[in-house]
């Protein structure tokens, strides 16, 4: 059968396909069919036996590579990824390769571009292509060691290949010599020579499976699916403002019903402990609670926009200044401006968020999908008094994140352990019910960008101003010492500071006002909205100018040949210029560099009187090797839809200061109708691999708000997007 | 209250009350983790069972309205087209997080029961009420007409 019919974007060599149906079915047994005596069980057979090599390498004697992932799994594909880099150097056979997420412990799995170990801005392959490939290197070095001490033959001489040891006669699997390499001394891995690229065996390669697997048939464990021995079900009622608490509450009724076991104020709200989420559900709703909101967010979005709008009227602290700007704006006469308008954004990740929890004494052990692992572990030891050495993590695969789960304060694991600490030595499962999740915040923050540019005689800018005024996501986190610089949070105004396109002047001023929504990043973090301002006003003076839009773009890109290619490549296969489209359909473009990778988005759209449908969007990204290209293209299917979603239907408003969204049906996702049919180029390239999560999200919303513009006219500067 | 459900062609005896939607029966108090919770009010399809074969959002689904009823969970998926649907889900790679693909594989196989040639539309259709923020849409609707062809081509069984 050939699958290219069935998916445009994914070419298989039909030769390897039996191999790795027979691996997926071989591995099976080993990572799935974990029934719960403890989430440890993952992957027990092999970890009964295993022999460590390394940090990330261990083998047992009947012949499993196990892999320790470093990073968390939530559908971005990092087990794959990951185990790729390692089995590719070590020359083990894929289908031998299970994976495991690592415990927590700062000095071996910190990210390497963060210092801690935590999973974000699309760094899981950057920090780490080195590292997995060193860490799979040695192991492989120490396995040849041992097979030349046993055959008394020289080391240089030995192959490895798919898993096999040999030398002349000789022929030895991992797991006959696991136990002798084991005690081999590590090499230095700096000594080590690696691959290079042409040797490459699985890096780069279509056809491997995921080892994320499980997940077709119901067999993957996500928290909330963990189940320990006595374990009870809480649920927490939360104050309907930020920043209200809890005045008083009447717990009678509550206790009486079935499955209630207990009932507490906590720091965050009124928790419910029952026997299992229907009945913490039932007794939730028994509650009465009297809330206090003296220090509550009372403010509705419309005036926090507002606020905002004032705002960008007036100069901005300065994030990034070349020339004189305002001079060159008051002396052009040919002036454009626009302001742009993003509400709060939800992550709506499928998974509400959930978190297990034990507690006794001084000592927590909690199961989640831990995205945050040093700064979660750190708070949760703060929270209990107690050192990071009692706080053991068990990380299961997450149901999505998009960011959300990386939260700064820790905000739904404390409140886990605050739970379960008032009910000492029983594990507790806090799960949040989708109005829960989707009210709780953590939002990414609104924002209001005003963008002017002075234009010369053939329409080309001379100069750029653009001020941002939003929430800092940074201010007051961790992080902030990284990701701020003289009071700039980077992430505002990210994507426009680093203008790509070549303006000779230009200045970016950012306002950042401080209200009680909470707010965090959400998949592509700044460039969510950054990308939206700077390729919707740069299609706008392409117009102006009446010139072709990618044209103009490669007029302004002359010293960026990665952005130039990329887009050469998109319109190319896009048909740019020379495709026709049928009557009623529009076709737009935009481009974006973020978390190293860039990416150029063409999409076709049909409209019919004032409501539309993306029908096609083509995409090419850069994000130097790919690991594995398939993944690549599922990542980048991915953002795109997740963009395309916000660019559609998401949006968080508030009244009074209380959320008026509450689930699916007033926080309109996007579903498979308006899915367009994406097809997904990669550059190919020998550089070190950049992000790929994220870039895909940025140029899906101005692309399809250009499209709408070149056959409507109406240039859209508020998302989601609506045609009058 | 004591309720007899058949589930996956075995009878379960469970004590809860009579309001308890099934997926909360057969998550928390009969242990069959493959069915999740989304959104709790049918809006998602994370927790969609069969019920006498029709794809059903057992998160308003009360254990009492499900008594007598022929229940299956993806625990319990057998048929060839729900054989041909996983074949191609793997094949594909179609899940991401693949939280919501249990609920999505539910979908799909219901719809092939019924109609064994969807076009698009009949897709977009019978999995409307199925949400993935992973955006797998494309993956998935291609597996569907995958799962189709190769049932095509073995007369029926995957």
């Amino acid at each position: 059968m050939n699958i290219s019919r069935f998916l445009k974007t994914q070419n298989v060599d039909p030769s390897r396909r039996s191999f790795l149906k027979v691996s997926a079915g071989t591995t099976a047994g080993l990572v799935l069919g974990v029934n719960f005596g403890g989430i440890a069980a993952q992957a027990q057979s092999a970890a009964d036996a295993a022999l460590e090599f390394n940090a990330f390498v261990s083998v047992t004697p009947d012949n499993v590579v196990k892999v320790m992932i470093k990073h968390l799994e939530m559908g971005q594909g990092v087990y794959t990824g990951l185990a790729t880099c390692i089995a590719d150097e070590l020359d083990a056979d894929w289908a031998q390769v299970v994976c495991e997420h690592a415990p927590v412990n700062t000095e071996k799995y910190a990210n390497l571009l963060m210092g801690q170990q935590g999973t974000g801005g699309s760094t899981a392959i950057a920090n780490s292509f080195m590292q997995m490939r060193q860490a799979g290197a040695a192991a492989k070095a120490m396995l040849v060691n041992a097979a030349a001490a046993q055959w008394s033959v020289p080391a240089s001489e030995i192959r490895v290949s798919r898993g096999v040891v040999t030398h002349g006669t000789h022929s030895a699997t991992f797991g006959d010599l696991a136990t002798a390499a084991a005690q081999q001394s590590a090499p230095d891995v700096t000594a080590l020579t690696l691959k290079t690229p042409d040797q490459f065996t699985l890096i780069g390669r279509d056809d491997t499976q995921r080892k994320d697997t499980g997940k077709h048939d119901g067999t993957a464990i996500y928290t909330q699916d963990v189940k320990l021995p006595g374990m009870l079900t809480a649920v927490v009622v939360h104050a309907p403002r930020f920043g209200g608490k809890v005045r008083s509450f009447d717990a009678t009724a509550a206790l009486a019903r079935a499955g209630v076991v207990n009932v507490f104020a906590i720091d965050t709200g009124v928790a419910v402990v029952a026997r299992d989420y229907w009945s913490a559900t039932k007794g939730r709703e028994l509650l009465k609670i009297e809330w206090d909101d003296a220090a509550a967010e009372t403010r509705g979005t419309t005036d926090i926009l507002a606020h905002y709008h004032e705002l960008v009227e007036t100069e901005g602290a300065v994030a990034a200044s070349v020339g004189n700007v305002s001079d060159t704006l008051s002396q052009s006469r040919d002036v454009q401006t626009l302001v742009f308008e993003y509400p709060y954004l939800a992550h709506a990740q499928m998974e509400p968020m959930n978190c297990v929890a034990k507690v006794d004494g001084a000592a927590a052990e909690m199961w989640y999908g831990c995205q945050s692992a040093t700064g979660d572990q750190a708070a949760i030891a703060q929270l209990l008094g107690t050192g990071i050495e009692n706080v053991k993590i068990n990380t299961v695969f997450a149901g999505g994140g998009f960011g959300r789960r990386a939260n700064p304060a820790s905000d739904y694991v404390l409140e886990a352990v605050r739970v379960a600490r008032e009910v000492q030595g029983t594990p507790v499962k806090l799960v949040w019910s989708r109005e829960d999740d989707m009210r709780a915040g953590y939002y990414r923050p609104a924002y209001v960008h005003k963008l002017t540019a002075a234009l010369n005689v053939n329409g080309r800018p001379t100069a750029i101003q653009v001020r941002v005024a939003g929430q800092s996501i940074m201010a007051g986190t961790p992080l902030a010492a990284m990701m701020m610089v003289n009071g700039i949070d980077i992430t505002s105004v990210e994507g426009l500071s680093d203008l790509a396109y070549e303006i000779p002047e230009r200045q970016v001023e950012l306002h950042s006002p401080t209200n009680g929504v909470p707010v965090q990043w959400w998949r592509s973090v700044g460039h969510t909205h950054t990308a939206f301002s700077k390729e919707v006003f740069i299609d706008v003076l392409a117009r102006k100018a009446g010139d072709d839009p990618v044209a103009f773009r490669l007029g302004l890109l002359k010293n960026n040949p990665r952005e130039t290619a990329v887009l050469q490549l998109a319109a190319e296969k896009a048909g740019w210029g020379t495709k026709e489209l049928p009557a009623g359909w529009g076709r737009g473009v935009a481009v974006h560099t973020s978390f190293g990778s860039t990416v150029a988005e063409i999409v076709d759209v049909s409209v019919q009187g004032t409501s539309f449908k993306v029908e096609r969007v083509v995409a090419a990204i850069d994000c130097g090797i790919a690991v594995n290209p398939n993944v690549v293209r599922a990542q980048v299917e991915s953002a795109i839809a997740y963009g395309l979603s916000a660019a559609l239907g998401d949006e968080v408003t508030m009244t009074d200061g209380t959320v008026d969204q509450d689930n699916f049906h007033t926080y309109r996702v996007l579903r498979m109708d308006a899915m367009p049919e994406v097809e997904v180029h990669i550059v190919a390239s020998t550089n070190a691999p950049s992000g790929v999560g994220e870039p895909g999200t940025p140029p899906i919303a101005p692309a399809v708000a250009n499209a709408l513009a070149a056959i409507t006219g109406q240039v859209i500067t508020r998302l989601p997007l609506k045609l009058a | 209250m004591a309720y007899q459900l058949t589930i996956n062609g075995q009878t379960h005896e469970v004590d809860v009350e009579g309001d308890m939607p099934l997926l909360w029966v057969v998550r928390d108090h009969l242990n069959f983790t493959g069915s999740k919770f989304g959104c709790g009010v049918a809006q998602c399809g994370a927790c969609t069972m069969q019920i006498d074969g029709v794809a059903t959002r057992t998160c308003v689904l009360t254990v009492a309205n499900a008594v007598g009823r022929n229940i299956t969970t993806i625990e319990g998926l057998q048929s060839p087209q729900a054989r041909a649907v996983q074949a191609a889900w793997v094949e594909l790679q179609v899940p991401q997080c693949g939280y919501c693909q249990s609920g999505q594989v539910m979908s799909a196989t219901a719809l092939l029961e019924k109609n064994s040639a969807p076009t698009d539309a009949d897709i977009e259709a019978a999995m409307a009420g199925n949400i993935c923020r992973c955006g797998t849409y494309s993956r998935i609707k291609a597996g569907i007409h995958m799962a189709a062809a190769q049932l095509k081509n073995t007369g029926g069984a995957a």
